[in-house]
């Protein structure tokens, strides 16, 4: 097993299924001959030709527009949005056909493409580069919303999602596209849509993140143990649209005590979904009440203050203290 | 660093074969066969008793808001008439006459606008997209189908149906411009009627015509007689030809004038005058049409009655079976089909509260 940085293991599942589904295609901004700003599609041109890895013009809607057509007549297009923050313009492609036309044309058709665009903070970036605005995706039926949180789970996430038979929202935590390494297999590995994973057992209190939350949870979860004793569960979701509450619930009614990471805005983000299911699920098993480490409600400052404003490991430490002293 | 003139050496086409009169420019005149010329006939006169059927039908609140066409049946029959079944059409919301040419059901019409999800199927073997509300939002999936189709390297064409309103619109442009780089085999199609609810032309844009616009993506544009449908007709198939032998792209740009209302919920008195209305009432499309061909000897009086007798049944019967299935539809879980490939465990649990919330309201409803 090799190991690689994410950016190699998407690079590697969207070579792979090029290679075995000929309906693969590529499309977006600088990501033939450049290989994409962050080098995701690196080389792939080479490989596939300009006819399979397309340099589109500038125009996110005329990429999403263009790749809702492909898909409607067979092909399985993957388009790049080079940051998540510039997917507004073609927003209104995604909610208004790309989640809608199977139903309007009731069954008829469907649109199996994926729209990739790296997402989140702390890359030092310029203005509308750092969002994490996953929300609006998850909040539009008709859609899946899926989030890696490491090089292996990257690549079986994207192979899942080209064939996938809806679109899916892919955003890749750019924070950790190159952060670290891990072992990937050659041979196919997939994850299914839908399903959080458990990433560390414990039995005092049960955290949720996702994305470049994950390792910073994870590095949280660490200290706890060591400074204070105390055992942290910890879930990625992975997906965040449909999201599967089960395991989470079943470990709260383990933990009685839950926290919930996210870098997106505090008001009606992933957390506020979250709590609101373990109200529904878990109430009676709550023994305090769920905290969020989460991005403020304000507009993602410049670079020279992210740092305030980013969730980080010792914030995670903290709001796992004080729900459990509660 | 002089100054010098850059000199542009383009031209556009104005075409029309047919004046209002029924007139024939017989130089431009296209040699189509008798049948087909009537089958077009009896079509256009299908579309404006349809209309007519479903205007007063919406009046009578048997179904909700709906679109009327009257005025604009040349000028997109002639466009759908020159594809062939393997190729697509991606429509804007006014085509539902282009719609039912290309095999839509008038049962599923009737039921898109009576509010039943069921009337958006698009029949197996219809190449169409369903039709598209956001304006010009559409315009780029039938670029996306022309990438596609020139990628596997089929010999279809993609068409695609908007308004003078959706050429103000981001996706237009972004449309015309890949439509151009790529060299896609599509055809955009503008229904130049004047009007974009109460926004005429005018304040839409300081272009001339609109066929202007697709100089600038590097590829033809031309204008039509949109109630010429000879003229509309001829200038598709030279376009569709164009793109089926590797050309590109041609936006054609049909004036023509929406009769009508916007649609049902729309009322123009507010916002034009009856004396423009009365002047495309002289241009009318079918009328000349049909005195083309009576004149040419292939339409004769009694068959304009006899087909004014067909239609009027044949709607009547589309009619009384679409109200037939509304009946034997309505099952409210039926609103969770086709959301997904496969219903989430939480769609699935959704989906059960909302049947018992729904008989629950039933029963409660029931006992007042």
């Amino acid at each position: 097993m090799a190991k690689l940085t994410m950016v190699q293991a998407l690079n590697l599942a969207l070579r792979q299924e090029m290679e075995k589904d000929d309906r693969v295609m590529l499309l977006g901004e600088d990501v033939g001959v450049d290989g994409g700003v962050f080098r995701v599609t690196d080389g792939l041109i080479d490989i596939f030709g300009a006819e399979r890895v397309i340099d589109t013009p500038l125009a996110e809607s005329g990429i999403v527009g263009a790749a809702i057509g492909m898909a409607v007549y067979g092909l399985r297009p993957v388009c790049e949005i080079q940051f998540s923050g510039f997917t507004y313009f073609n927003f209104h492609q995604l909610e208004s056909h790309a989640a809608r036309l199977r139903h309007r044309s009731q069954g008829k058709y469907h649109v199996p493409m994926v729209l990739r665009a790296p997402y989140g903070g702390g890359v030092r970036a310029l203005e509308h580069h750092s969002e994490s605005r996953e929300v609006y995706y998850a909040h539009t039926p008709g859609l899946k919303m899926v989030i890696p949180s490491g090089p292996r789970n990257s690549r079986a996430l994207m192979v899942s999602a080209i064939r996938d038979p809806d679109p899916v929202i892919f955003f890749e935590p750019k924070a950790l596209y190159r952060a670290f390494r891990e072992e990937v297999p050659e041979e196919e590995e997939t994850l299914p849509l839908g399903v959080p994973v458990k990433v560390r057992e414990g039995g005092d209190v049960t955290l949720v993140a996702y994305g470049a939350m994950i390792p910073l949870s994870l590095d949280a979860a660490e200290v706890l143990k060591a400074k204070h004793g105390i055992e942290v569960e910890v879930f990625d979701l992975l997906t965040l649209s449909p999201l599967d509450d089960t395991l989470i619930t079943e470990s709260v009614r383990k933990t009685g005590h839950a926290v919930v990471v996210h870098e997106a805005h505090r008001s009606f983000g992933p957390g506020a979904e979250i709590m609101a299911r373990l109200m529904e699920e878990a109430f009676f098993y709550l023994e305090a009440p769920v905290k969020r480490v989460t991005g403020y409600d304000i507009v993602y400052p410049l670079f020279a203050r992210e740092k305030a404003y980013m969730p980080n490991a010792m914030r995670i430490v903290r709001a796992v203290r004080e729900t459990l002293a509660s | 660093m002089p100054k010098k003139p850059l000199l542009f050496t383009h031209q556009l086409e104005y075409l029309s074969i047919l004046d209002e009169n029924g007139n024939v420019d017989q130089t431009l005149e296209p040699e189509l066969p008798e049948d087909f010329l009537l089958k077009l006939y009896r079509y256009m006169l299908f579309g404006r008793r349809f209309d007519e059927r479903m205007l007063n039908l919406q009046r009578q609140g048997r179904i909700g808001t709906f679109p009327p066409l009257t005025g604009q049946e040349a000028s997109q029959l002639g466009a759908a008439a020159a594809l062939k079944p393997s190729d697509w059409m991606a429509p804007a919301f006014r085509e539902g006459l282009a719609e039912i040419w290309r095999g839509k059901s008038m049962e599923n019409t009737i039921l898109y606008y009576a509010g039943y999800d069921e009337g958006g199927a698009v029949e197996e073997d219809r190449n169409d997209l369903p039709l598209a509300i956001p304006v010009s939002s559409q315009t780029l999936h039938a670029v996306g189908i022309a990438m596609a189709m020139k990628y596997r390297q089929t010999p279809d064409v993609a068409m695609t149906f908007f308004g003078d309103g959706a050429t103000s619109e981001g996706d237009f442009h972004e449309a015309l411009n890949f439509a151009g780089v790529f060299q896609a085999p599509v055809i955009f199609v503008c229904q130049n009627n004047q009007w974009a609810i109460s926004t005429p032309l005018s304040k839409q844009t300081r272009s001339e015509t609109i066929a202007q616009k697709a100089i600038g993506y590097g590829f033809p544009g031309v204008q039509v007689d949109g109630n010429d449908i000879l003229a509309v007709y001829s200038a598709s198939a030279q376009a569709i030809e164009r793109a089926r032998s590797g050309e590109g792209p041609t936006l054609i740009e049909c004036l023509t004038y929406r009769m009508g209302l916007h649609t049902t919920a729309d009322d123009p008195t507010k916002y034009r005058n009856n004396e423009d209305v009365k002047v495309w009432e002289s241009r009318d499309p079918i009328r000349r049409f049909q005195t083309y061909l009576l004149n040419k000897g292939v339409l004769a009086e009694e068959k304009t009655q006899q087909y004014e007798e067909e239609i009027k049944a044949e709607i009547q019967g589309g009619v009384e079976r679409s109200e037939k299935l509304m009946n034997e539809l309505g099952a409210p879980e039926d609103m969770f089909a086709h959301q997904y490939a496969e219903l989430s465990p939480h769609l699935l649990r959704q989906r059960e509260e909302m049947l018992e919330q729904w008989r629950l309201d039933q029963k409660e409803e029931k006992n007042g």
